[in-house]
């Protein structure tokens, strides 16, 4: 297959400092096209640094990368176009209506109005929230506005979508439902690249990569991590890398 | 493509802005409610001010003054007294606020001694108010000295002759119109439009907006359009509320004074933006507009306290105050009908902080994001 060979995105040497502090440290990776490729790390290990490279955020500060085919450094326009993001925070307004969130991005991501008015309705339908048309997002639960998030942010049905810790703060419930999003929307072809510190979450990844201080110092299948470093589970992979000293808890 | 993109965002903006009904309903009531109060309420003009006669004279010329005191719109007889001692009851009461009192003999001590002894005691709990009732009063015995003389041959008299041009009855509105106007102008491009930039930083959706297709340059003009709209209307009621229900005369060109509001708008928009690209969040936005922006522009920019009264070192500050300039030439255009030969340096005084705050504002806001 074709298709699970082509990589999707590539850095070679990806660094970003900020003045003396080395955030992220030449990392290199590939993700082929349809994979779920989880993103792993302690908090400030480096993750949303990188990511926020990868979607055109923060410029690199040396390093290459391309990112849907198209160069980081100088196709940033033609990237945007074909990603996906939904940040740490979920990014959908407030005091508009979930028809109109629906509407605002897809509007910004140039969808027709015919086009859009079909999308919006095949969404609303799919995460089965007709009922909440036009309520106003700070009045629906957590979980739902998380799960919409995810829908609004694959609008435009991108090549990649990046999720910043989509899960945290979501009740397991929740947290089940939006991995099988994560996993139709993988279906139909669209790669995942998702950063998570909830390690059960890793092992629902094709694969997965571990960083620690900006390195990225595994990468693999989750059933091959563990075979690696001897673990029962991704939590004891994690703690062997992020605790090289040994220290037993 | 492009254009629709844009449109989306607009019509978010507009969305966000109208959903805010208590926010709109404050944006246009406040500026209505500051000139009706300016108009009918602040005032230093006085009407119908209470006033006591002490007659001990009961002469021509104290019935005489007396009618002069009473025939004239600001002055009401609230009582006639009999004795000295009455004076204090009557002031106590707190109706009174003037006394006058004539000496016994006063047309007799006029016509064979030349001087005739008249005294007014005012109520000086409020010395402003004190101090005008008494000038009111002067002025009608003044009249009255000089019928008097009419027919002699006075020794050398120098006559004046006061006219109060641009605002003859020397309204207060003329005085505050164009200063709430400013006020709000500000308040709706600055203080809005940061917000609502601080905001977008503050719930994450900025980041999403500039992960879009969105070019920042439209998000800056999606976020500055609506506010610009909004500001402008809102002027256009102060300015249309001001000419028809107190008469504010707009004696220059209209045109020009829109175009100078327009420029001012501009001005205070990029100042917007800029305090949004420092502000992390809606509160510190607030704060720094609240702080570095309403309360000069209130105090420094000659709005209530005259510029040329201050110390020195003030002076120079207030000349980096956009609403200083903007205000000079909104009363040079509405109340003494200035034209463009007037008003050009200070228009390019605004333009050019304008541009300046544009600049700043541009570069920090990439640097920011990018």
């Amino acid at each position: 297959m074709k298709q699970e060979t082509e990589n999707i995105i590539e850095a070679i040497d990806l660094e970003k400092k900020f003045g003396s502090f080395t955030a992220v440290n030449k990392i290199s990776f590939q993700v082929k096209r349809g994979e779920v490729f989880g993103f792993l790390g302690a908090n400030g290990a480096g993750k949303t640094t990188a990511i926020k490279m990868l979607i055109g955020l923060w410029s690199p500060t040396s390093g290459k990368a391309t990112v849907a085919g198209y160069d980081l450094f100088t196709e940033a326009n033609q990237i945007r176009k074909n990603i996906g993001y939904m940040a740490q925070r979920f990014s959908l307004y407030e005091d508009l209506t979930v028809i109109e969130n629906i509407q605002f991005y897809g509007g910004i991501y140039g969808l027709r109005k015919n086009i859009l008015k079909e999308r919006a309705e095949e969404l609303i339908s799919e995460l089965g929230m007709e009922s909440f048309r036009k309520e106003l997002i700070k009045n629906i639960p957590l979980g739902w506005k998380q799960k919409l998030a995810l829908s609004v942010a694959m609008i435009h049905k991108p090549k990649i979508v990046f999720l910043d810790e989509p899960t945290s703060g979501v009740d397991p419930i929740t947290r089940r439902q939006f991995w099988d999003l994560i996993y139709k929307a993988a279906e139909k072809g669209t790669t995942i690249f998702v950063t998570t510190h909830y390690m059960d979450e890793s092992e629902y990844c094709d694969r997965v990569s571990i960083m620690v201080d900006g390195r990225i110092e595994a990468l693999d299948t989750p059933s091959q991590l563990k075979k690696q470093f001897n673990a029962e589970s991704m939590d004891e992979v994690f703690l062997k890398l992020a605790r090289p000293t040994g220290i037993q808890i | 493509m492009n254009r629709r993109r844009f449109f989306g965002f607009l019509q978010k903006e507009f969305r966000h802005i109208f959903r805010d009904r208590r926010t709109m309903l404050i944006l246009f009531g406040m500026p209505i409610v500051q000139i009706l109060l300016f108009g009918f309420a602040i005032t230093n003009e006085i009407k119908n001010v209470n006033v006591a006669v002490l007659d001990k004279a009961h002469d021509d010329v104290s019935h005489d003054i007396t009618n002069r005191i009473l025939s004239s719109e600001y002055f009401h007889l609230y009582q006639n007294l009999n004795s000295e001692k009455e004076i204090e009851t009557a002031f106590q009461s707190g109706k009174v606020k003037v006394v006058v009192v004539f000496e016994n003999n006063l047309a007799k001590n006029i016509y064979s001694k030349n001087i005739g002894n008249i005294q007014i005691i005012s109520d000086a709990t409020d010395p402003n108010t004190a101090n005008t009732i008494v000038a009111y009063t002067r002025a009608i015995l003044l009249n009255y000295q000089q019928d008097l003389n009419k027919g002699s041959k006075p020794p050398a008299i120098i006559q004046t002759e006061v006219r109060m041009w641009f605002n003859e009855e020397l309204k207060g509105v003329y005085l505050f119109v164009p200063g709430v106007m400013t006020i709000i102008m500000m308040l709706v491009s600055a203080m809005m439009t940061s917000i609502s930039l601080a905001r977008e930083k503050e719930t994450g959706t900025l980041e999403a907006l500039m992960v879009s297709p969105l070019k920042s340059w439209q998000v800056i003009l999606g976020k500055v359009i609506p506010y610009l709209v909004l500001s402008f209307s809102i002027t256009l009621v102060t300015l249309g509320l001001s000419m028809f229900v107190f008469h504010v005369p707009i004696r220059g060109n209209i045109f020009l004074l829109l175009g100078e509001v327009l420029l001012f708008v501009i001005t205070a928009l990029s100042f917007g933006i800029l305090i949004s690209s420092i502000a992390p969040n809606q509160m510190a936005a607030m704060l720094i507009s609240m702080m570095g922006l309403m309360l000069p522009t209130i105090i420094l920019s000659g709005y209530i306290f005259p510029i040329d009264n201050m110390p020195v070192p003030l002076q120079v500050i207030s000349n980096i105050i956009p609403a200083r300039w903007f205000i000079s030439m909104l009363r040079d255009i509405m109340l003494k009908g200035a034209g463009w030969s007037v008003v050009w340096k200070d228009t390019c005084v605004l333009a050019f902080m304008a541009v300046v705050f544009l600049f700043l504002a541009s570069r920090r806001f990439k640097m920011k994001l990018r």
